[in-house]
């Protein structure tokens, strides 16, 4: 028994001193940012790094999901782009009323994420082909369908109030958070509440540690791989409506390389792409150290290229130093 | 004649931590001679052939290689001294050509233009090859299109281009037919011709008297005596590999001939490894499956509890007629199954204890059918750590962070969480130290007395002889022989395991 606590007590450690990196890395790109330009620690700023990493980081909540269960979802940043397209044809194009063209969005983004389960479970195609097959599916859709020229909401504006209105501002006036980063919040806790509290979240890291023994349990792995692309959909559709709204338009052209970026936050937040493991705390942590290094390297004048540069940089040191974490350990 | 052995093996010793896995070890091959190895489950063949491929390092004792000693760090220095083994698990790239697997890793460079390979050269070379053995394949063909025993002869072709002077046969014949195997036997011959060392390790008894010219035993990381095989019958045999002491029998004082039966299969069939297996398992009964390593049994278990599919055959519940088309179909009839190899198919290692426990009773802990209910999850999962003895600090505690005897506990609770009532335990005690062996053994015994109805497949003898009521044994997939317990003797299991048609 003795042995046995000693194990646990390391084991807890070890999880905290992971958190703790995790977020020490945060505030330490905050506190060098800070240091560097007297413009990166205001109000207006940070509240411009949250907004930059809502969209991104809904892409990332809901690859989480998929990522746990040892999969990969390419098809999130097109399927954004046609989520928004679809609620830009519902609103402006149908002009039906705002809140049906918002659900159609989510939907078309959940239907995407339906047919990526589907394919992958049913008809046992590798999540990496399946959805790169979608990724060119939904862009090429999204390009059809708006004929390739950004949709506009100027004849609805409460469209826009969605994304960039402050319900927080009203109640707590000067305090101008807008309504996207609210509602990334409620996201980003929902999905936590998903992930570590319902019987979703429990398949969903069996079915990545181990898929057989899952199936071996008496799991229908094949149906709750669907629900999971499927809940990775939602949140999908969710982040293209919010870009949309954003926007104030839906930019067919736009969603490119952000499956990518989700991903890399994912990543950076400790999930494992080989399954089994993961948090949304960490993909949010991930999420905001991709745009929080994004912002800074911006206000220090560093060019754009370079900016991607060193959002590359980030990623593979982020995992090589979990990678470092993990040999030492085992 | 006496003849210079073309290997000896003396003194071997080799302990892996826990276990003595060879205790001073003897083996003698003479050039020019096939010399079988035979021994029950375990009984250290094969860590004696990793010994002389240079895969484990001997702890003790000495090699002698053409009359000098020779030191075998890696497999590599193996091959160089003219040490080869050909698995029972093939080592091919069925998408490559025979010659291309025949030469990979040196392949013949175009003269000239040494970026390109020369594939007719290779070609060329590879034909002259398999015609001195006269296996009739054409090196062009890609290997997966060859059937298993022609992918055989391949892999002795490679090892034999490397100049072979020392051929391991690990159970060769396992996967052929009875014409594949005397095409083999005629290869084998061939090579015994050219005076190659030929070690063959089976189970096949029957077959030694073919193709052997000795026979060396091995029990429990023994060596137990080498016999000429015109000396060597097989109640000799059997009666060296199994000769050891037998535990006392645990009380089995039920009388379970009263009993209901609780599960029937009728006529299971699926290929060569299931041929119309039925059986019966009475309420209150642990029900033996013996026999060797390939006899079918786990295939057995499998398919009863939905894991595979069969092609034909009946699976009876309580007298009632059930379809099993998944797990979760065995699952709802209170079948479960607890997998010999438990990191594989039973476990999620990354994952806590209680998470493994509540997997297949998930639907019995959710609030509003969706919400975990953690705590009731916890106090069931509590009360079955209790009962079982399981010893984890806490539920959070990792599954690979338990020993073998505790991870087997976990599996067991989360079934009997389930209420499932039939269990069918492959191979209970494998890589369970001694201590929580016997603590196995009680439990299995608390879980008939319960009513629990309990098929046990074993590979170690004793385990069968001490724990079962009735012992069926399989042989290639069929059922050759129901024992009762107060009848079984090693002797007689062994002989209904090699019983081949």
């Amino acid at each position: 028994m003795g042995m046995e606590t000693t194990y646990q007590a390391r084991y807890t450690r070890r999880e905290a001193l992971r958190q703790f990196l995790m977020f020490g890395s945060l505030l330490l790109l905050f506190l060098f940012f800070s240091l560097s330009s007297p413009y990166f620690f205001t109000f207006g700023n940070i509240v411009s790094i949250m907004l930059a990493t809502c969209v991104n980081g809904m892409l990332a909540l809901g690859v989480t999901f998929v990522i746990i269960t040892g999969g990969i979802d390419l098809s999130i940043g097109t399927v954004m782009t046609l989520s928004a397209v679809m609620s830009g044809v519902f609103i402006t194009y149908w002009r039906l009323p705002v809140f049906l063209g918002v659900l159609g969005g989510i939907a078309t983004g959940m239907l995407c994420g339906f047919v990526n389960g589907t394919v992958i479970s049913r008809m046992k195609l590798p999540p990496f082909i399946a959805t790169l097959g979608m990724m060119m599916i939904a862009r090429g859709l999204a390009l059809v369908i708006s004929r390739t020229t950004p949709i506009y909401f100027t004849h609805a504006p409460s469209f826009s109030r969605i994304a960039m209105g402050s319900v927080i501002g009203r109640v707590f006036p000067g305090f101008d958070v807008p309504n996207a980063v609210l509602i990334f919040i409620l996201s980003a806790v929902l999905a936590s509440i998903l992930l570590t509290r319902t019987v979703v979240g429990r398949y969903d890291f069996a079915i990545g540690s181990n898929e057989e023994a899952a199936r071996l349990s008496g799991l229908d792995v094949d149906r709750w791989k669907t629900i999971i692309y499927t809940l990775c959909g939602i949140f999908v559709g969710m982040g293209g409506v919010m870009m949309a709204s954003r926007l104030n338009s839906a930019q067919p052209a736009l969603g490119q390389g952000y499956e990518l970026e989700a991903i890399a936050a994912v990543v950076i937040g400790g999930t494992s792409l080989s399954g089994g493991e993961g948090s949304i705390v960490g993909t949010i942590v991930g999420a905001f150290i991709m745009s929080t290094l994004t912002n800074g390297l911006r206000i220090l004048a560093v060019p754009q290229e370079w900016q991607i540069v060193a959002s590359g940089i980030i990623v593979i040191g982020a995992v090589y130093l979990d990678i470092i974490r993990r040999r030492q350990t085992s | 004649m006496q003849r210079d052995p073309l290997v000896l093996m003396e003194g071997i010793d080799k302990s892996f931590p826990g276990v003595r896995a060879l205790q001073n070890c003897r083996f003698e091959l003479l050039p020019g001679e096939i010399h079988a190895l035979v021994g029950e489950n375990g009984a250290g063949k094969s860590t004696l052939v990793k010994i002389l491929t240079g895969v484990f390092q001997k702890d003790a004792g000495r090699i002698i290689y053409k009359g000098k000693e020779v030191k075998i760090p890696n497999p590599r220095v193996a091959q160089e001294l003219g040490i080869s083994i050909v698995h029972q698990e093939l080592n091919l790239m069925p998408h490559l050509t025979v010659a291309q697997n025949i030469f990979i890793g040196r392949e013949f460079r175009r003269k000239g233009f040494p970026v390109f390979l020369d594939e007719e050269e290779m070609n060329r070379r590879a034909q002259e090859l398999l015609n001195t053995l006269h296996m009739p394949i054409d090196p062009r063909t890609k290997v997966r299109d060859l059937t298993v025993a022609k992918q055989q002869m391949v892999e002795i072709a490679k090892a034999l281009s490397f100049n072979v002077e020392v051929l391991i046969m690990d159970e060769p014949t396992a996967t052929l037919s009875e014409a594949e195997v005397e095409e083999l036997f005629r290869v084998l011959r061939k090579l015994k011709e050219k005076g190659i060392g030929i070690i063959y390790i089976s189970h096949r008894l029957e077959e030694l008297h073919h193709i052997a010219d000795r026979v060396t035993v091995m029990r429990d990381g023994q060596y137990v005596g080498t016999l000429d095989i015109r000396e060597a019958t097989i109640d000799k045999i059997i009666s060296m590999m199994v000769g050891r002491n037998v535990y006392v029998a645990a009380s089995k004082t039920r009388d379970e001939r009263s009993s209901e039966v609780v599960l029937e299969v009728k006529h299971l069939n699926r290929g060569r490894e299931i041929r119309d297996v039925s059986f019966q398992l009475r309420k209150g009964e642990i029900l033996g499956l013996a026999g060797l390593v390939g006899a079918g049994r786990t295939e057995v278990a499998r398919a009863i509890f939905g894991a595979d599919p069969v092609e034909s055959g009946e699976i009876y519940v309580r007298g009632r007629r059930v379809v099993i088309k998944s797990p979760a179909d065995a699952i709802r009839h209170g079948i479960a199954y607890l997998s010999e190899d438990r990191r594989r198919y039973g476990l999620m290692l990354g994952l806590d204890v209680e998470s493994n426990m509540v997997l297949p009773s998930m639907k019995d802990f959710l609030s509003f059918s969706f919400f975990v209910n953690r705590k009731k999850a916890q106090e069931q999962c509590e009360e079955y750590v209790r009962k079982l003895r399981i010893k984890t600090p806490t539920l959070a505690q990792k599954v690979k962070n338990l020993s073998g005897g505790n991870q087997q506990k976990v599996i067991l609770a989360k079934w009997l969480m389930k209420n499932c009532d039939i269990l069918i335990f492959d191979e209970p005690t494998r890589g369970i130290d001694v201590g929580a062996k016997s603590e196995i053994y009680r439990l299995l015994n608390e879980l008939v007395e319960e009513g629990k109805s309990i098929i046990m497949i074993s590979s170690e003898l004793p385990e069968i002889l001490r724990m079962s009521h009735r012992i069926l044994v399989m042989c290639e997939g069929r059922i050759t022989g129901e024992i009762d317990a107060s009848e079984a003797t090693e002797e007689l299991i062994m002989k209904y395991a090699t019983m081949r048609n």
